[in-house]
């Protein structure tokens, strides 16, 4: 059976058949929604809950959303979330040990209960960061729990923000792959196309109008034009000897000056996989609780060894997560760490900007 | 199906009992543990220069090497310095007390490249802990291997341990001993200086030997370019390495040098394999 089938079109007054589908497909469903001023993950029940005519204006340092007459739902790049928060979870309890009275342990697996969730709004990057995690926690039951139970319905990117650079990473702003339906948002509606059997049945259940070819096409336009829009760019070849080759650049405590270690990129980097496992002993001391959370490269604690930090200052904190990131990365997983989202760039508290770093470190030239 | 339940089973640690503590230096000890579940303890394996993580109940897990012999799988013994939060409670632990164990993990000393080579053992500080299950391994099977050289250094003459047991490896046939102190002291019978230079008495012969090391990076890094000098190559030379681990499966992050995850694709390593960033400081 083909997992493709014909692309039909949904008027956007029509696209609460979609979210109608899924539930009834068993999916709650998760949407961007503004909160605080930036668009998140959320749940919603209906599409009037979706961001219309929204806009996002990102810059180093900078996130504003404002609001256009624009009928479009997805009129913006990102928000800070990718799905990396869906599938490895900030904090979660990874076994619990009970003492007895006679000083026994015993030692408890945390079940993780995942709903299966329709996530509406996925952009190529994050697809494309979440084969980067896939391979990453491929042995991880948590992860694979929380993996199986998404539905990915990926909305090609038309309006990419001036930090976005996915395009020279190859890994946008089309969406070619990992998604179960990608969207073109078009100005009166919607393209659908199907990208697995998942997908296909809840296209099935939706009104079976096929697009027309100029519809399919202006699709395919806006992608090329969303691409030729960027202006930001990092080379897709492999930076690893580049950089290694520049352990010692006058640049890494240039950067270190400005930045904060704050751990901002990391958190919002849709690739960034360190984590921490930690305790919470319960008040009585009966029981204990030992859970994982994110880390950062950029922490005191992250690369502390029997009395000592390997990383005591920023300079060498920045050049391990650029190092990894665009260089050994390379050797872990095949491909560089970064999906050119720019997110680590808008929500740097002092604008530090990844390309330009990576620039000056490797040669105008790269 | 509306939803997918999962636990990480991999991740959780057995109960272990202390069976024993002998207290190695004022700073050092070793805790003799044993897995109290029967059938864990019999499915429970290792290899030389794999480790074990360590949990103390409420407070949190350290990785530790395993010192003991892998034959004896039912008692597992690991030699600790107590430094930071939880290796200062574990010893506190004492004979009966309970804490958990989970592994082994990561990839151990290359005993089948060694196979009819000499064996030279080189550690420094207490970087001998990583190296004596192999000595040991290695002790067992004499006839599978040549010369076997045990090469230790330690910064005061006061912090060698074990000091017994290197007088009864120095008896055993086709075996070498030495031992050197950065600071010697009136009783202290063996060499002062750093622990290269034992190098010269040893006679190591670099086509017939294989290296294993362990210790401080500072030392190892002189080791090397003295044996390279000898006209060790090196991938000869092995070397056992440390960083900071939460997870010990390759997924938290924080052992991570260059491109290896230590925890699993090490800790041991041929020195080929890490030479790039060895001794970079940040690293």
């Amino acid at each position: 059976m083909s997992t493709k089938g014909i692309p039909i079109f949904l008027r956007r007054n029509q696209l609460q058949s979609l979210l109608d589908a899924l539930h009834g497909a068993g999916y709650q469903c998760i949407g961007p929604r503004v909160r605080e001023g930036a668009l998140v993950y959320e749940t919603i029940s209906h599409i009037a809950e979706l961001p219309q005519g929204m806009q996002d204006e990102q810059s180093p340092g900078r996130y504003r959303l404002h609001k256009t007459d624009s009928p479009r739902l997805f009129a913006w790049a990102n928000g800070p979330q990718a799905l990396k928060p869906l599938v490895f979870s900030p904090r979660e309890t990874v076994w619990r040990v009970r003492r007895d009275e006679k000083g026994r342990l015993k030692f408890a697996a945390e079940t993780v209960q995942t709903p299966l969730t329709a996530v509406i709004g996925v952009r190529a990057c994050d697809l494309a960061s979440l084969k980067i995690l896939d391979q990453h926690y491929r042995s991880d039951a948590h992860y694979r729990a929380r993996r199986k139970t998404l539905l990915l319905i990926a909305v090609n990117c038309t309006h990419p923000a001036e930090t976005c650079f996915c395009a020279s990473t190859g890994d946008g702003p089309r969406a070619d792959t990992g998604f179960d339906l990608a969207l073109d948002e078009l100005e009166d509606g919607y393209v659908i196309t199907s990208g697995s059997t998942k997908g296909k049945a809840i296209a099935d259940a939706l009104p079976q109008t096929p697009a027309t070819r100029e519809q399919r096409r202006a699709g395919k336009q806006a992608s090329t034009e969303a691409a030729e829009r960027q202006t930001r760019s990092l080379p897709s070849r492999n930076l690893r000897h580049a950089l290694f080759s520049n352990l010692n650049h006058a640049r890494w405590q240039d950067v270190a000056a400005r930045c904060l270690s704050c751990g901002n990129c990391t958190s919002v980097c849709p690739t960034c996989f360190c984590h921490s496992q930690d305790e919470s002993a319960h008040l009585d001391g009966k029981e204990t609780e030992h859970y994982r959370q994110w880390d950062s490269c950029f922490t005191q604690g992250h690369s502390y060894i029997h009395g000592v930090t390997i990383r005591a200052d920023t300079p060498s904190r920045y050049r391990q997560w650029l190092t990894h990131k665009l260089g050994s990365w390379h050797d872990q997983f095949g491909r560089s760490g970064c999906v050119g989202c720019g997110r680590c760039i808008s929500w740097c508290p002092v604008g530090i900007d990844i390309t330009e770093e990576a620039a000056a470190i490797c040669g105008e030239g790269q | 199906m509306s939803q997918v339940a999962a636990a990480t089973k991999t991740l959780v640690p057995y109960e272990a009992e202390v069976m024993g503590r002998t207290q190695e230096t004022p700073t050092v000890f070793t805790l003799h543990l044993k897995i109290t579940n029967g059938n864990a303890r019999k499915r429970y394996a290792f290899s030389p220069g794999q480790f074990n993580m360590l949990y103390l109940y409420g407070v949190g897990e350290v990785a530790i090497s395993i010192v003991s012999d892998p034959e004896d799988h039912h008692i597992l013994h690991h030699t600790i310095r107590a430094v930071g939060r939880v290796t200062n409670g574990l010893a506190k632990l004492r004979q009966g007390d309970r804490l958990g164990l989970r592994g082994p993990y990561g990839r151990g000393w290359p005993l089948d490249a060694a196979l009819g080579r000499d064996v030279v053992i080189i550690t420094g500080g207490l970087g001998c802990a990583p190296t004596v299950s192999v000595i040991n391994y290695v002790m067992r099977r004499r006839e599978h291997y040549g010369r076997l050289s045990i090469i230790q250094g330690v910064k005061h003459a006061q912090d060698l341990f074990w000091r017994q047991q290197y007088e009864t490896w120095a008896r055993y046939p086709n075996t070498q001993v030495l031992l050197a102190a950065d600071e010697g002291s009136p009783l202290w019978p063996w060499h002062v200086g750093p622990v290269t230079v034992l190098f010269e008495h040893a006679n190591i012969d670099p086509r017939r030997s294989i290296v294993m090391m362990c210790g401080p990076e500072g030392m190892m890094r002189a080791a090397v370019k003295n044996l390279t000098q000898l006209g060790m190559t090196e991938a000869d030379i092995w070397l056992s390495m440390e960083r900071n681990m939460h997870c010990a499966v390759g997924h938290c992050g924080h052992c991570q040098f260059g491109g290896a995850f230590i925890c699993k694709d090490g800790p041991v390593f041929s020195y080929t394999e890490v030479k790039e960033l060895f001794g970079v400081r940040g690293f």
